[in-house]
């Protein structure tokens, strides 16, 4: 094989392989309950419920390569809701600023992240859940402990229901895009060299004159940016924000981003494979709902599959 | 006399929860409307017993260098069990209660199984479990409800010679029985190199695949008892997720609070149980300064940040950069 | 041991190597690193398990499938890289498997005796058996090694370069123990680079050379000569290439450092390396010149003193800065696979990564241009791999060692700063280090050198120091560096009656 075709193959490897073959087992299993679910138009649906998750996951996935953990997800996905729809009762100026204002937040609370773990050193599954905490708690303050009561800009709505052209749902192209713009980050980037390099050794990055500290900080900051995003069109979904809406994507994300092959220990993962991982724990999700399995089983079969797809991947090698 | 300086060094950050968490309930008590009654110190011990019972959970595969994010769903899978099977008469609650805990050890050991024999990370790992002993819960107590043997309930939750909370009393003998014997056995102690470093552990000869397992088992005890402790407080049960949710990340942090190393291979249950009473009693705080129970949540974050932001302090002792990348 | 051979991926540790150890004896192995005396002991240790070959202890055949099997049979190994538990105590530690017991947990008491038993046996009575190992120098931990070694009660004790952290005078101490032990009847197997130690232990001496043994001899039978022609298989002389003669240079030097210090580890030092000339760092190991290295590169924090680059002050705070165009450093660093690769990542990812500054065009990489780059840097080292894609891991260690220099030879740095870069490298791959490192002196850098070999000292450089204790003891120039000159300067013993050095 050529140079480019063998990393090409070597790209699209085994996890990734699995986790699409697993999608279409599910799709398959699904449609002998009923072949509704092989229509386009639920498809289409999935696809447009799996884009919230989506672009979650993206930042979720960022960090992980750097070895590092995202715990803040369900905080910082509230505040990119709610700063965003109460951005959306100032008036038209907020209403146009809406959508930045609620990322912005987002970027800074990933940067408190990023700053405790680059540059204090404090172990991300701490740092993020103490900033997850701070979140949530200023969203309590924020609202006075009630519900929210604003509601979400038209561009919000736009995005997130709406469908542009061809039919296909705003989500699916926001999805996209930003998938887009992460592979691109991630492979053709210097910075996306620097994380895989980060991720895989940090001592040798930072031997070899890489400004890891910088890397660190940006990733998170990236991270909270999608989150907040992703908050903002949850927000645009259901036309208002909630305390707890960010709540049931924090292990959703994580597994999508493991099932897609990705590492938990850094360096490890591809873009590709975590797409493949959100598809199926939203279809996963989706089907188990459908046909009417109630929660408990949901929750048990989700756990079993995770389970059994990781030992199918190839464990940690015995020379550890 | 250079011996106490060794018991000193080594015990330092379960010292310093203990100190912190004794100035904070200093505070606490004195402060409080109804003054420092036993009926305070008892309301506080009950929930702070809950949160310490986790936490110690949470310590024991903490320091072989794992996580186990499925406490929660373990504490809540025991409280439902609980609510259905310790009832009844006094030998059928016994048998009830011996149920509840074979299932926590049966939930650590799970864990234990695919981690060390799957070779599977113990993040994923428990985040996996978690969702199976939650949807175990669900089936078990898809709505809340059930009830609890209640002498026994009333006696771990009540009052000994009127004065000292049961709860504590209870928790300090889980200490002297299952954790105070586990750290001086070869197992705990293999636990500790385990997470310290593994390489050298094995190399050395110590029984790692054993440390490990038993870590997880005893992980999955502590939990279920909180489960159980729990049903005592309630006298129900409940499938809840947030509880579940929240419990599995309050124990990491009381963990940290406690001066247990995230890194493992140092730190102790005893500081763990600290570290929740403290996490517990800064919430109390605010009700006794009467903030606006609003900002609450809020206050809780930003202690929880500056904690773990003084463990950046050791930075400052660090000459050769390299020694904070592994 | 017999007929036992191992291979790792591509790569054969050990062919047909075979060893024999009589009991009351000690007995040295000499070799190249690489040349497989790390790979037979693991394998003798349990570590790691032979692909054939047989081992037989007392005539009875024996297979260990785990170090504490083997310790069970009486076959004891101190490695290299410490088997200690560092968050544990030292008593901890000596004990750690088997501990005595009483009603089934831990007794601490008789623990401590063990302990203090085995520290004394060992000579180390100044350690404090409740000590935790992490707060312990490298020197001491040793000593608890060897502590935990004796306390086992072995058969057959084997030392992998087990005193390369000791000050002389614990190497002195652990003698006398060792050869206390021998008359006890102990087998011992003693691996060490160091001529005068295996000069004054061993009985017996065995050579090995990719990855079997090629000779075996009675101590003192054989000049280090013929020794050192028994390792590397070919005549001394033609390792190195040729010294240019010093030339005459004008302006302030390259690189110039003033009244460096750091911690306690680094005194005082001043020195200075001209374009063109390789420095070498020499002396015996741990007296500073890792820590030299470092501080230069802005790895260390506290650094006193003032450094020059080409005349202008700097103050790196950060590999970063070292690398930036103002100052121009390179480091190879320590250890190549935990330091100078991420392994798992391609050659040509591992290749352009001190360098991304130069393949990018703002924040993109530009691939074409990379691989053009990477091919110029595979051809340049002769890095022999199937591809650029090929991960970083698979390649052989003297290649990725290559590797690692071609990275910094790719962000063209003017000052190259090298820790022991031949550590564990085959001969073959050596030899090119050495004509590549003069090649570059030629085209203007100015190269320092670390290294615990004294054949390249006197071989490769234009100018040694030598340190002890964090200060530098004694400054040779061209002839000067000599092999006597090295060891008792190294030794902090004054030279003999052929003239002095040049002290700075």
């Amino acid at each position: 094989m050529t140079g480019r075709a063998a990393s090409l193959a070597a790209r699209i490897d085994r996890p990734v392989a699995v986790a699409f073959g697993c999608v279409i087992a599910v799709l398959l299993v699904g449609s002998l309950y009923s072949r509704s679910f092989l229509s386009p138009e639920y498809l289409l649906q999935q696809l447009k419920v799996a884009s919230f998750l989506g672009v979650i996951a993206t930042g979720t996935l960022i960090v992980l390569l750097l070895g590092q953990i995202d715990l803040s997800v369900p905080g910082v996905v509230a505040v990119g809701g709610m700063m965003s729809t109460a951005a959306s009762g100032w008036g038209p100026v907020g209403q146009s600023l809406a959508i930045p204002f609620g990322v912005g937040c987002g970027i800074a609370l990933g940067l408190v992240n990023g700053y405790g773990v680059a540059y204090l050193r404090i172990p991300s599954m701490i740092m993020t859940l103490a900033v997850n905490a701070v979140a949530q708690g200023l969203m309590v303050v924020h609202t006075g402990g009630f519900s929210p009561q604003d509601s979400s800009s038209p561009a919000m709505r736009a995005l997130a229901t709406g469908d542009f052209f061809a039919g296909l749902p705003n989500a699916l192209i926001v999805w996209g895009l930003i998938g887009a713009a992460a592979v691109f980050l991630l492979n053709r980037t210097a910075f996306g060299r620097a994380v895989y390099g980060v991720g895989n050794r940090e001592r040798a990055a930072y031997l070899s004159g890489v400004a890891t500290q910088r890397i660190v900080l940006t990733a998170f900051a990236l991270a909270g940016g999608l989150s907040a995003f992703g908050g903002v069109l949850l927000a645009g979904y259901a036309s208002k924000a909630a305390q707890a809406m960010g709540d049931a994507y924090l292990l959703p994300a994580i597994a999508s981003v493991v099932l897609g092959g990705a590492s938990i220990l850094g360096g490890r993962g591809s873009y590709l494979g975590t797409v493949a991982g959100v598809i199926l724990i939203t279809l996963l999700q989706s089907i188990l709902s459908v046909i009417q399995m109630p929660d408990a089983g949901r929750q048990v079969i989700y756990g079993v599959v995770i389970i059994a797809m990781l030992l199918l991947y190839g464990r940690e090698s015995r020379s550890q | 006399m250079s011996d106490w300086r060794y018991v000193f060094g080594q015990n330092r950050a379960t010292l310093l929860a203990f100190i912190f968490f004794v100035v904070m309930f200093a505070i606490y008590a004195s402060n409080h409307p109804a003054g420092f009654s036993a009926n305070v110190v008892q309301t506080a011990a009950n929930k702070g017993v809950l949160l310490a019972l986790v936490a110690m959970a949470q310590t024991f595969v903490v320091i072989t260098a794992g996580i186990d994010l499925s406490v929660g769903g373990v504490f809540v899978l025991t409280n439902c069990l609980a609510s259905w099977i310790v009832i009844g008469t006094a030998p059928a609650a016994a048998l009830g209660v011996a149920g509840v805990l074979l299932t926590g050890l049966a939930c650590g050991a799970l864990n234990g199984l695919i981690v060390i024999v799957g070779r599977l990370q113990p993040i994923v790992t428990t985040i996996a479990t978690a969702a199976i002993f939650y949807g175990l819960a669900l089936i078990l107590r898809p709505t809340p409800g059930g009830d609890v043997y209640g002498p026994l309930a009333d006696a771990f939750t009540g009052r000994v010679f009127a004065v000292l909370p049961a709860s504590l009393m209870s928790l300090g003998a889980v200490v002297v029985v299952v954790w105070i014997p586990y750290a001086r056995s070869e197992v705990g102690r293999a636990a500790y190199a385990v997470g310290s470093s593994e390489q050298a552990a094995y190399m050395s000869g110590a029984p790692v695949a054993r440390a490990k397992f038993v870590a997880y088992v005893l992980s999955g005890l502590a939990a279920s008892l909180g489960g159980l402790f729990l049903t005592f407080v309630t006298y129900s049960g409940e499938a809840s997720a947030a509880t579940g949710g929240s419990y599995t990340l309050y124990s990491i942090a009381a963990v940290v609070l406690g001066g247990v190393s995230l890194y493992g291979g140092s730190g102790s249950a005893i500081g763990a149980i600290f570290g929740a009473l403290m996490f517990r009693t800064i919430g109390d705080l605010l009700f006794v300064f009467n903030l606006d129970p609003l900002w609450q949540p809020l206050f809780q974050g930003l202690v929880l940040l500056a904690a773990v932001s003084l463990g950046a302090a050791r930075l400052f002792q660090v000459r050769n950069r390299l020694e904070l990348m592994p | 041991m017999e007929g036992v051979s191992k291979r790792y991926g591509g790569v054969r540790a050990l062919e047909n190597a075979s060893l024999a150890i009589g009991a009351g004896r000690i007995h040295a192995i000499l070799g190249e690193n690489g040349a497989g005396k790390s790979t037979l002991i693991k394998i003798l240790s349990g570590v790691v398990r032979p692909d054939a070959g047989h081992i037989a202890l007392d005539d009875a055949e024996v297979a260990f499938d785990s170090p504490a099997a083997a310790i069970r049979a009486g076959i004891v190994c101190i490695f290299q890289e410490l088997s200690l538990v560092p968050d544990l105590s030292v008593a901890d530690n000596i004990a750690i498997s088997n501990p005595p017991l009483r009603f089934g947990l831990i007794d601490r008491q008789a623990q401590r005796r063990i302990a203090e038993a085995a520290l004394e046996r060992a000579g180390a009575t100044d350690i404090h058996p409740m000590a935790l190992i992490k707060d312990l120098p490298l020197s001491r931990r040793q000593m608890v090694e060897i502590a935990k070694a004796l306390a086992r009660k072995p058969r057959i004790l084997i030392l992998d370069e087990a005193t390369s952290a000791l000050t002389a005078a614990d190497v002195a101490k652990v003698f006398v123990v060792l050869k206390r032990l021998r008359e006890e009847g102990l087998a011992l197997l003693y691996i060490s680079h160091r001529m005068h130690e295996i000069a004054e232990l061993a009985d017996e001496c065995t050579v090995f050379r990719n990855g079997s043994n090629v000779a075996t001899y009675r101590a003192g039978t054989k000049s280090d000569g013929e020794v050192v022609e028994m390792m590397i298989g070919r005549e001394l002389s033609h390792v190195f290439p040729q010294k240019p003669p010093p030339r005459e240079e004008t302006g302030p030097p390259l690189l110039e450092v003033t009244r460096l210090g750091w911690s306690d580890r680094l005194r005082d030092i001043s020195f200075h390396a001209r374009a063109g000339e390789i420095v070498g760092l020499g002396g015996l190991d741990g007296q500073g010149q890792r820590e030299l290295l470092l501080a230069l590169f802005g790895v260390l924090r506290g650094v006193s003193g003032e450094i020059r680059v080409a005349g202008r002050a700097v103050s790196p705070s950060s590999p970063h800065a070292a690398k930036s165009l103002g100052v121009g450093m390179a480091l190879i660093p320590e250890d190549r696979k935990t330091e100078g690769l991420m392994l798992p990542m391609s050659v040509s990812e591992n290749l352009s990564f001190a360098a991304l500054e130069r393949v990018t065009r703002g924040g993109v990489i530009d691939r074409a241009h990379e691989a053009k780059l990477v091919a110029k840097m595979i051809e340049l080292l002769a890095i022999r791999t199937a591809s650029p894609d090929v991960q970083a891991g698979a390649l052989s260690g003297g290649n990725q060692q290559k590797v690692v220099i071609a990275k910094w030879l790719m962000a063209e740095p003017r000052i190259i700063l090298l820790n022991d870069p031949t550590r564990g490298i085959d001969v073959a791959t050596k030899q090119e280090i050495y004509q590549l490192l003069r090649r570059l002196a030629d085209s203007g850098a100015a190269i320092v050198f670390y290294t615990t070999d004294y054949a390249e000292l006197i071989g490769c450089c234009d100018r040694a120091l030598v340190l002890y204790d964090g200060a530098i003891r004694r400054e040779l120039v061209g002839d000067e560096i000599t092999e006597r000159a090295l060891i008792s300067s190294a030794l902090n013993i004054g030279d003999g009656p052929n003239g002095e050095g040049r002290r700075p």
